[in-house]
């Protein structure tokens, strides 16, 4: 599904990526992890297009295509999803226009008919259960005056409405409590299925303990340092990063 | 009668013009109003234009507008003209009464100069209104726009011969909105003052729209004043469009004054125009009053807006909010001064100012002054101005849903210019403009040929 080759990837003239290489397959989870600063945002912003974000080296593939190729909203209607960390706040824009839109361009895009006012209502009530998202919120600004759980609930909720083939989650359990952070990865859990597959970018083994990953992968000063299995963010969760922090300054 | 102006010493050719048309500007009115005239074209010989680079006046100079070669007309030609041919009015939701003005002059459609209604609802021609009711007319008319220290509302003064008279007697309510539309039609270039009278007295209510239009190609000056007075505890909204082609310029002076517990709404939509200046002077004279006063402008090519505004607090309790907005493509340019003035009585006013525009290019400008004078110690006053670029995060937020970076761009602008228009009490026609300024920002309003707020339906 998603190929990542020898990713190198600078802001500001200042490489934060230094060569990632990653694999996805449908229906698996990949957790990745590593301490502050390691590059795990800059990953996802650049996988979604970001363009503040150079792409200076490597390949991207995804479902057979150049995804570097591809504008921030084709990539999008393409399948991909990220889940912001920090969710932006857009007073004036109604989240039922928001969504509404959002939905009727993925339409658009495979040549389907846009959604009646009816139909989007009555799709917006389905998933609004999901994540036990507040009603109220819905009849809002995108995101204004949202609590930090209340954002990323809604992260979840735009997620089970455009339901993509790949979600990138960026630090979606950070700022929730323990009761938003059991809705979120439920949320994201039930929306698993064989064909798709998720990314979740994360600093604590904590989110993992809901949402449990196939792959786990450390990345360190912009590159993948470590890979393994579900074992390896309980090995953090105990160790820390630094035993990591050792073995990778011996590798490199 | 018509006067091609010459180049010549621009003052001096108004103030000529002025008495070598006097007889025909002064005919048949009464003598209040030729004495005031006589006053406001010596005022104005004394006061001249503005200079360039005068203070009020810093961002526009509008002298050599008045220099060129325009027609001047003291009374209405006949025009070819079929009111059915050019509007295709038909507004199931919006139910005003439809007054049109062309060129200046009032243009019955019915047949009516005046409709005086049952309940002592007057409305209709300005000229009209003055032969019928002198007392009534002269008791209003010049005292709230200054003509002795302004020098547009002295030309105006002394040469407009019509516009919209509206009187809404004590405890009464307009039934529906005015609806007056300023259309400028020629096969000349030409100028045009009109002048619009609107009386709210005690516990009345009323709501004026007021849209401006160019039906045809040709250089328009428009210097037009509107004055409004709200008596005691009554209520009066104006919501102006403003929908003229490139070509066309317009100064606008709108003098509102205020007695106690009354309340004034003015909004100002600028969708197009070539240069426009817009001067609206509020006076709370008289305890609890409140008065909104709200602009947004689109502007693109080498547009300019320019809106100026003074709020004069000069009794105590009153309170007044100020917002205006602009986005600015291409190389347009706008201006926002907008002064609050609290005198030494005014205690516990509230007086509230922001100015947010956003720039769509590098070659737009904006520039942006707020000024206050507070003369009273037990006041709450704040200004605050931007001055921005559409926001990126935003905007990559927006895509990374699927949303074209265009349109998530326009649902920004969009966005941007909504709390001025939700600041529009009337749901119709809150909706006709939201649908206007969506497709103005769409590019789909770039002519403006027709009524904007009849026709684009």
């Amino acid at each position: 599904m998603l190929n990542i080759k020898d990713l190198r990837v600078s802001v500001e003239g200042k490489e934060i990526l230094k060569g990632i290489n990653l694999e996805v397959k449908p229906g698996e989870v990949h957790a990745i992890m590593g301490p502050n600063g390691s590059g795990k945002s800059t990953l996802a912003s650049a996988l979604a297009g970001n363009e503040s974000f150079e792409i200076t080296a490597g390949e991207v593939t995804y479902m057979g295509k150049d995804l570097l190729d591809l504008s921030p909203e084709n990539r999008a209607r393409e399948g991909i999803f990220l889940g912001f960390q920090y969710p932006v706040e857009i007073p004036g824009v109604s989240m039922v226009n928001f969504l509404r839109t959002a939905i009727n361009e993925h339409k658009k895009y495979r040549n389907e008919e846009p959604l009646s006012a009816g139909e989007f209502l009555k799709l917006m009530r389905e998933k609004k259960s999901l994540v036990e998202i507040d009603s109220d919120l819905t009849s809002r600004s995108v995101n204004e005056g949202f609590s930090g759980g209340e954002k990323k609930k809604n992260e979840i909720f735009q997620m089970a409405l455009l339901n993509p083939k790949l979600s990138i989650l960026d630090e979606t359990d950070s700022g929730l409590d323990i009761d938003a952070l059991r809705i979120v990865a439920n949320g994201v859990n039930k929306l698993r299925t064989k064909d798709n597959a998720t990314v979740v970018i994360t600093h604590y083994q904590r989110l993992l303990d809901y949402i449990v990953p196939d792959y786990v992968h450390v990345l360190y000063k912009g590159k993948i340092v470590k890979s393994g299995d579900k074992s390896l963010a309980l090995q953090l969760e105990e160790k820390g990063y630094d035993w990591l922090k050792q073995e990778a300054g011996i590798e490199v | 009668m018509k006067t091609l102006t010459e180049k010549t010493d621009t003052v001096n050719k108004y103030v000529t013009l002025f008495h070598e048309h006097q007889g025909e500007i002064m005919d048949a009115e009464p003598a209040f109003l030729s004495g005031m005239r006589r006053e406001a074209i010596a005022d104005f010989e004394r006061l001249g234009f503005p200079k360039k680079k005068a203070e009020n006046y810093k961002y526009v100079h509008l002298e050599p507008f008045f220099n060129g070669a325009l027609e001047t007309r003291f009374a209405p030609r006949k025009l070819e003209f079929d009111i059915q041919e050019m509007f295709r009015c038909d507004i199931p939701t919006l139910d005003t009464h439809v007054l049109l003005v062309l060129n200046g002059f009032f243009y019955t459609t019915t047949g009516e100069q005046l409709v005086e209604q049952e309940n002592g609802v007057i409305f209709g021609s300005l000229k009209e209104a003055t032969a019928r009711h002198p007392e009534l007319v002269s008791q209003h008319l010049g005292k709230y726009a200054d003509y002795r220290n302004d020098a547009f509302v002295a030309l105006n003064t002394a040469c407009a011969q019509d516009g919209v008279f509206l009187y809404v007697p004590e405890k009464q309510t307009l039934d529906k909105p005015l609806q007056i539309i300023h259309l400028l039609l020629s096969d000349e270039n030409e100028m045009v003052q009109h002048r619009n009278l609107f009386i709210a007295e005690k516990h009345s209510e009323a709501e004026v729209i007021i849209c401006d239009h160019t039906l045809s190609n040709h250089m328009f000056l428009t210097n037009s004043v509107s004055e409004i007075s709200v008596a005691e505890n009554a209520s009066l909204d104006v919501v102006r469009m403003q929908n003229e082609h490139n070509q066309a310029v317009q100064i606008t002076n709108t003098w509102i004054e205020q007695r106690r517990d009354s309340t004034a709404r003015h909004s100002t939509i600028t969708l197009h125009g070539g240069k426009v200046r817009n001067n609206l002077q509020v006076k709370l004279k008289g305890e609890n009053a409140h008065c909104d006063a709200n602009g947004l402008f689109l502007i693109d090519k080498a547009q300019h807006v320019d809106n100026f505004t003074v709020i004069e607090h000069q009794q105590p309790h009153c309170t007044s909010n100020q917002h205006y907005k602009g986005v600015l493509d291409d190389a347009a340019t706008g201006a926002f001064s907008g002064k609050i003035h609290v005198f030494p009585d005014a205690q516990k006013t509230e007086a509230y100012q922001t100015n947010n525009n956003v720039l769509l290019t590098r070659d737009a400008k904006m520039h942006t002054k707020p000024q206050l004078e507070i003369y009273a110690d037990d006041v709450k006053c704040s200004h605050g101005a931007t001055v921005g670029q559409i926001d990126e995060n935003a905007l990559f937020y927006l895509q990374t849903r699927g949303i074209p970076r265009e349109e998530a761009r326009l649902m920004l602008m969009y966005a941007f210019a909504d709390d001025v228009i939700s600041g529009i009490r009337e749901e119709a026609l809150r909706d006709r403009i939201a649908n206007l300024v969506s497709r103005r920002l769409r590019g789909e309003l770039s002519r403006c040929d027709n009524c904007a707020i009849n026709c684009y339906d």
